[in-house]
């Protein structure tokens, strides 16, 4: 058979929603376009507990500590799933790892923003979490088996962060005026750097869509920012707050609410590495990997020495 | 082949715009990797439900309850060396599981029996 035909093979499976599995014929671009996505997935939920790991040991609360703390512990896991499915696809963990510290790899610029309040936690969970799941409830239905499976296991456990995150805010914004003032505050920074988490805008491809054509996405950049402002324009009237948006406005004619415009030169400097923590993060994580090196060894050493003992019993 | 592919949305900013370095020197290496099967509950089978990296077997049972046994999915987890599984190969599908295809009297809906006949 020729590459045509495998090609024909592979399409038609996407076509009739048939999952492509790790060892399956695959285009050489959709091994590498998953497999970048995939890892940059996972490097996001690693370095995504940093902002709010910032706050465990500050949290005001026992009750607001464990809650933190579950969440953060749940995105290391999904950093693991992730992780998981990318290796299938014929890359090292440690390869990966390698791409993350030396800035070959990218991950959400979100987590490079600071987390200054304990609003901000609140706001995290609800505005951050909540436009991940957007885009992860998406990806339960995309095409490669692995992804779509961790997918499936990571939005079971991402409602509860947006929940919590909505709630912590809801108690702020019924406590003092500066309890609210903060809520405000922590909403006026998420907003706009949460609406840049789904990307540049559609205009900006002038290519055909192959990722939609394999279905590893099933909606566009556009698309699901509009649905995330339309669910968040009505839910922070619950909390009685604004956000920071004055051409935020319900448009009866689309069913949808119009919104201003990001400002795309932040986006691209995040992106590019000049966001407000980008260096922090990347030190951060360094720094726990060659802190945890001697402990990864001594395990390994450890299991050897057993394994000897067994043998020699 | 060879895509181009311009669009890119969360989780997939492309290496060109990344302005990122590439001098990634692979130093060490991964502990083994292990499949985990999870037992939802007493009378079910276990069942696949990801694999993690691990020193040893006792670690990857420890492993495997932080990661997927959090919110009581499992009461027995089963932890096996990735590479002492054997997968069948897709290609080989044909050949595998065609001779099941046209014996459709190993379905009990293949028999028909009178109406008077019950509980069968
Ligand atoms: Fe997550
Ligand atoms: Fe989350």
């Amino acid at each position: 058979m020729s590459v045509q035909d495998f090609e024909k093979i592979f399409q038609d499976k996407i076509d009739n929603e048939t999952k492509i599995e790790p060892k399956d014929w695959m285009p050489d671009a959709y091994r590498k376009t998953n497999l970048r996505q995939i890892s940059q997935h996972a490097h996001s939920e690693i370095v995504g507990m940093l902002p709010e790991g910032n706050w465990i040991s500050r949290a005001p609360s026992l009750k607001r500590k464990a809650i933190l703390l579950a969440k953060v512990q749940d995105e290391a896991g999904h950093g693991l799933y992730l992780y998981s499915a990318a290796e299938t696809l014929g890359m090292s963990r440690q390869e990966m790892i390698n791409d993350l510290h030396s800035g070959k790899a990218k991950y959400s610029s979100i987590f490079n923003y600071p987390t200054l309040t304990w609003a901000d936690i609140g706001a995290v969970g609800w505005l951050v979490d909540g436009a991940a799941i957007m885009n992860q409830v998406m990806l339960t239905r995309t095409s490669y088996g692995p992804y779509a499976r961790a997918m499936v296991r990571i939005c079971k456990e991402e409602s509860f962060h947006q929940r919590q995150g909505f709630e912590s805010l809801l108690v702020l914004s019924r406590g003092s005026k500066e309890q609210r003032d903060m809520c405000q505050d922590a909403i006026n920074r998420w907003w706009w750097p949460a609406l840049m988490m789904f990307g540049p805008r559609d205009t900006e491809s002038t290519n055909s869509d192959q990722s939609m054509k394999w279905k590893i996405k099933r909606k566009s950049n556009d698309e699901l920012r509009q649905q995330f402002v339309d669910m968040i324009a009505e839910q922070i009237k619950i909390l009685g707050m604004k956000l920071p948006d004055d051409k935020l406005k319900w448009n009866e004619e689309r069913r949808h609410y119009d919104f201003g415009e990001i400002n795309w030169d932040e986006f691209w400097q995040v992106v590019k590495g000049n966001g407000p923590c980008n260096k922090q993060r990347l030190d951060a994580r360094r720094k726990a990997w060659e802190e945890g090196e001697w402990v990864r060894e001594a395990a390994v050493a450890y299991a050897e020495k057993k394994k000897l003992k067994v043998a020699a019993a | 082949m060879n895509i181009a592919i311009r669009k890119f949305y969360y989780g997939d900013i492309p290496e060109e715009k990344g302005g990122g370095k590439t001098d990634a020197k692979a130093s060490g290496h991964d502990w083994p990797l292990w499949e985990v099967f999870i037992r939802s509950k007493q009378g079910l089978d276990h069942k696949h439900a990801g694999s993690l990296h691990a020193a040893d077997a006792q670690m990857a049972i420890e492993n495997a309850r932080d990661v997927y046994t959090r919110r009581m999915e499992g009461v027995s987890i089963w932890v096996v060396e990735s590479k002492y599984i054997t997968a069948s190969n897709p290609d080989e599908a044909g050949e595998l599981y065609e001779p099941a295809m046209d014996k459709i009297y190993r379905h009990p809906t293949f028999y028909e029996l009178p109406d008077e006949v019950n509980h069968m």
